[in-house]
């Protein structure tokens, strides 16, 4: 048999998960609808998608992260730690398994550090605590990592800053400390969840920066969660456009940035101001209307109430992914007729 | 164009841990900011967090007394008043004329009372119309902003962000307002009502004639809205300049930095990593010496440390930059190229 | 701008109903959810509806005593018995009592006699009385048939009081006091805690020292000393008002903090800055645009205020320094308990401790239950 080369081998790939959360006095809300992701090492997926769009939901579910209302009625979440695949979709989330995987082989950073960081215990100690939870070394050596790992992440002067508290440091430095706590085990993924959103625009700058280097450095897979189109422009290597619920889009981000496909993505495209000269302006074409309550999702594809293009399948039948290019995938009943005329 | 509002001096000076024990300290918010605005254009005012453009919007509006400095109304037909100088009792007038659209419309919208009270309420308060007249004015407002008048009915909870951004521009706009003040009117919102929300302060600036001051921190929507764009710093403003020669050829190394930074939604145009920018922003209670902006240019020079530079007309432009070698230093701009046909 | 209309589908956002309901009534559904507190809000009701009705409810008058009757067991009532022959007698009856002499300490002491039944009527005929001091009546909710027989359903006390009348009639002064108490407390609270809180600066740093100064003074000690103070010879009315005084002096001082507190979050609240600069007045402001937002807290915060009253009467007459007979109140009540002797003989006497028990959990959940839907966010 010929070997695989490593670096094709997915580190993570989701296969139709749905994700659905149930209420005692409401009916089911299906948050995620049959998602197909795939993730390698060194490369970045970006999930991009407006407010409740389920791309949140889509990353805590890996680390199995919801709460008790939300359930996995199919797919799986398959992830490769080296010695074999597991599927997290089937364990539970507070077993064992779960919990060495959470934080050592995939770990999350958050829009607001703060949240995640205990205010009452050093940077420097919250760090160690992971690498002596995780790998059992001596507190020693576990100060050793943590020193090396804020130097990595840019904090000047780290054998300071470790002992320093979460609110005393700036909104950059505590973000960059989140990450340094991520990536204290050498994570085979990590998940970014809107991690610059909170911050300054030069700031964000910083940090996406950072962000690139660290994975040229660690060779992790990532998957960044933003809604910010000039994010995923600046640091994806694949992209994929969530809208309620829906994986709309997927693909190389510059194949899709160059030709979007699906009605919601150009039109997501067209809402973005261009710096423009004032003579060159265009007027905006926004999205008509607003996003739908998920419990009043269309029965067909979910864009039908807003699309320009809408026409007799939408409503009713939910649409398959077309392949509209190498490996760029699209869920649009126009490109799946498109393409059949052009097969017949 | 004609002046409508000018801003001459203005300071704002909080004083923090002020208190029974302990010592107090000061934090200067502004620092001796003067502007003018044209009538009927549209200054921006950017600026990352803790630069003073919300305190700058507050003190213009009056919602907070100024430290010192002065803040001039330019009513059309009648001489300038001085607004920083009126009692509460006597700004009323005025406060028809200069109104205010919030960030967060769910907060700047009283949860315990209906859309049409709502837009109502500026009406009463100056008495301006009652009975079958206000309910036409009302209805005539929301019906602009694109909310139906069967919503009137509602409380704001009912509705979504953007739309609560339509009932909060209601408000401002019911009084027949000149001048109309956005603080960070569309950064709450998500990407495509953003779009919807811009489309529709552009639309009812032409139909009402509006002028606006337009407070953000997104680089991109102010080149979209601007006519003239106001660089803050520290409290201080570093550059003063009609949007086009700003994103074309800033004359201030934040502006440079600030244009650098900021994404742009096409993956062909990543930045590298020369144009990462240098450090962060200092703690608002420790302002450097000299040029508030020293610590992180890259062109800083040993005059920058100790001497401050004054903001002043670049010769031959209609630009304002706070930098020593304002005329000296190329800086970069960040106009996209025009995008081909086939787009 | 017809075309920024069809961009704004607002009709389909939400369900008509939630869309046009109110705080309050959006408050009311939260509220009705909590199951805990719904229960506790009948058992309130229950309880105050019985003070209401005193007079109507109570079997007898609860100063009406009767000798023979010292520390006469509790009756129950009963529904259907077995005649004699065999059948079945039907309807509500209480067994007489015989009297025993107990061979060991020699003492008289009473028995259910299970050979004598006594009928209760509904609605029974009885001496007139005028309910809640207003309306002239002549029925009582029950009574025997023959009102010269004992009707001890929860047995009596020392003087052969019966004990259910005397517990209705106690449900009513111990309620009213904690609702008085909480009333003044809350005007008070309202008015100081409002302009502390609506001015800031000096004045709000006086008030809360001042509050700050009430609170940390230990209460049991001060409430004595205040209720010892009370001239013996004031009547009946005049102790019940200066107890209720008393009570609010330090029950103001919760309440008036939540008012501030609430009071500063929603002066930094942007619609409140809104309002400032539509031109409004501050009269305008604090009355449209704060009390109505905090209209649903105050509410809560003054529910959970009353148990803390209600205790407090009771520990005060308890130790014989709040309300003193012939007033009735559970505390007062619970007086007749204190030692050990007469509550071996007479353990009935601690039916007032339940009801104070059962009235302070219900009004705690009810509180809570307030205070959790008004604020759903707040936890």
């Amino acid at each position: 048999m010929p070997q695989i080369p490593m670096a094709a081998e997915p580190i993570l790939a989701i296969k139709n998960m749905s994700i659905t959360f149930t209420s005692p006095d409401e009916a089911d809300v299906e948050a995620v609808r049959q998602v197909d992701l795939t993730l390698t090492a060194g490369k970045t997926l970006a999930l991009v998608g407006e407010s409740g769009c389920g791309k949140s939901v889509t990353a805590r579910a890996i680390l199995r992260l919801l709460d008790k209302s939300a359930l996995l009625p199919s797919g799986e979440i398959l992830f490769n730690h080296g010695q074999g695949t597991v599927d997290i979709a089937r364990l539970k989330p507070d077993s064992l398994a779960m919990r060495s995987i959470r934080g050592a082989e995939i770990s999350m950073i958050f829009q607001e550090p703060m949240t995640s960081l205990s205010p009452v215990h050093t940077i420097g100690d919250q760090i160690d605590e992971v690498i002596v939870l995780h790998e059992g070394v001596s507190p020693k050596k576990a100060r050793e990592r943590t020193v090396h790992l804020l130097d990595q992440v840019g904090i000047s002067g780290a054998r300071e800053r470790a002992n320093a508290y979460p609110f005393e440091l700036s909104g950059g430095l505590r973000q960059r400390a989140m990450i340094a706590m991520a990536l204290a085990c050498t994570p085979k993924l990590l998940i970014a969840d809107e991690p610059t959103t909170a911050l300054d625009v030069t700031t964000q700058a910083q940090i996406l920066d950072l962000l690139r280097q660290l994975q040229d450095d660690f060779g992790m897979a990532m998957l960044f969660i933003t809604h910010d189109l000039g994010v995923v422009a600046e640091i994806a290597d694949e992209v994929a456009v969530m809208y309620l619920g829906d994986v709309v889009e997927q693909g190389d981000v510059y194949e899709v940035f160059r030709s979007p496909q699906h009605p919601y993505t150009q039109a997501l495209m067209n809402s973005v101001p261009h710096l423009r000269r004032k003579a060159d302006r265009q007027r905006l074409s926004p999205i008509k209307g607003t996003v739908p309550s998920p419990k009043d999702r269309p029965a067909g594809c979910a864009f039908t109430s807003r699309c320009p293009y809408v026409f007799e399948p939408c409503a009713g039948t939910r649409p398959a992914p077309t392949e509209v290019g190498a490996g760029h995938l699209a869920r649009c009943h126009l490109l799946a007729r498109t393409k059949m005329e052009a097969l017949a | 164009m004609s002046t409508i509002l000018s801003v001459e001096n203005l300071s704002k000076i909080y004083t923090l841990g002020s208190g029974l024990f302990g010592p107090s300290r000061e934090l200067v918010a502004l620092n001796d900011i003067s502007l003018t605005v044209k009538a009927g254009e549209t200054l921006a005012i950017v600026g990352e967090s803790g630069c003073g453009k919300t305190s700058l919007g507050r003190c213009i509006i009056q919602a907070q007394p100024a430290t010192e400095g002065r803040v001039y109304y330019h009513p059309k037909d009648a001489a300038k008043v001085e607004l920083t100088a009126l009692s509460k009792r006597e700004l009323k007038p005025w406060r028809r004329d200069v109104r205010m659209i919030f960030q967060d419309p769910m907060s700047s919208l009283n949860p315990n009372m209906r859309v049409f009270d709502l837009v109502a309420e500026p009406l009463r308060i100056h008495r301006i119309a009652r009975g079958r007249e206000l309910e036409e004015r009302v209805y005539d407002v929301l019906a602009k902003v694109g909310i139906p008048s069967d919503a009137a009915g509602r409380y704001p909870h009912a509705f979504s962000g953007g739309q609560r951004q339509r009932i909060g521009i209601a408000r401002a706009l019911v009084l027949d307002p000149k001048l109309v003040i956005a603080d960070e009117a569309v950064s709450a919102l998500d990407v495509s009502i953003q779009a919807q929300v811009l489309n529709l302060l552009d639309d009812l600036k032409e139909e009402f004639g509006l002028t606006y001051i337009f407070i953000s921190h997104d680089l991109g929507v102010v080149n979209y809205i601007a006519d003239r764009v106001v660089v803050m710093y520290l409290g201080h403003v570093v550059e003063n300049a009609p949007t086009d020669l700003l994103f074309e050829r800033p004359r201030h190394p934040y502006t440079e930095m600030l244009l650098a930074a900021l994404p742009v939604a096409d993956p062909t145009r990543r930045k590298g990593r020369s144009t990462t920018p240098r450090g962060e922003i200092p703690y608002l209670g420790n302002r450097p010496q000299g040029c508030p902006f020293h610590t992180r240019c890259k062109y800083a020079q040993d005059r920058c440390r100790s001497e401050k530079p004054a903001l002043r007309a670049i010769d031959g432009t209609d630009q304002m930059a706070a930098c020593h070698f304002a005329e000296a230093l190329e800086l970069q701009g960040a106009f996209e190229a025009p995008q081909k046909a086939s787009a | 701008m017809a075309v920024l209309l069809m961009e704004t589908p607002v009709s389909e956002i939400a369900p008509r109903r939630i869309a046009r309901e109110s705080q309050l009534g959006l408050m009311w559904r939260r509220f009705r959810q909590h199951r805990l507190a719904l229960i506790s809000l009948w058992v309130v009701v229950f309880f105050y509806a019985v003070a209401i009705l005193a007079e109507f409810l109570s079997p007898t008058d609860p100063s009406a005593y009767n000798a023979r009757y010292t520390y006469a067991p509790p009756q129950g009532i009963h529904f259907f018995d077995r005649n004699e022959d065999g059948s079945w007698y039907f309807g509500p009856f209480v067994y007489g009592y015989k009297t025993e002499i107990d061979p060991v300490a020699l003492r008289r002491t009473f028995v259910i006699d299970e050979e004598v039944r006594l009928p209760v009527r509904f609605f029974a005929e009885s001496a007139p009385y005028r309910l809640a001091g207003l309306i002239p009546m002549s029925t009582r909710f029950i009574g025997l048939e023959n009102p010269r027989d004992p009707f001890y359903i929860l047995g009596a006390d020392r003087l052969g009081r019966d004990l259910l009348s005397r517990l209705i009639h106690g449900t009513r002064i111990s309620l009213s006091i904690g609702l008085a108490g909480v009333t003044l407390s809350l005007f008070f609270g309202i008015v100081i805690g409002g302009f502390a809180g609506f001015y800031g600066g000096r004045f709000d740093g006086v008030v809360m020292r001042v509050v700050e100064f009430i609170r940390s003074m230990p209460t049991i000690p001060l409430w004595l000393g205040l209720a010892a103070a009370l001239p013996r010879d004031w009547s009946a009315l005049q102790t019940y008002f200066a107890i209720t005084i008393i009570l609010s002096l330090i029950g103001w001082t919760e309440l008036a903090r939540v008012v501030r507190g609430r009071f500063l979050s929603l002066r930094t609240e942007d619609f409140v800055t809104a309002a400032q600069l539509d031109g409004a007045s501050d009269w305008r402001i604090v009355t449209r645009h704060m009390v109505p937002s905090f209209t649903s807290h105050i509410i809560a915060a003054a529910t959970l205020a009353i148990p803390g009253m209600i205790l407090a009467e009771t520990a005060l007459s308890f130790l014989g320094l709040g309300l003193q007979a012939p007033i009735v109140s559970w505390g007062t009540l619970l007086q007749d308990a204190q030692n050990i002797r007469t509550l071996a003989t007479a353990p009935w006497l601690l039916m007032p401790g339940l009801c104070v028990i059962v009235v302070i959990l219900a009004l705690n959940f009810l509180g809570d239950g307030l205070r959790d839907a008004a604020d759903p966010h707040g936890r």
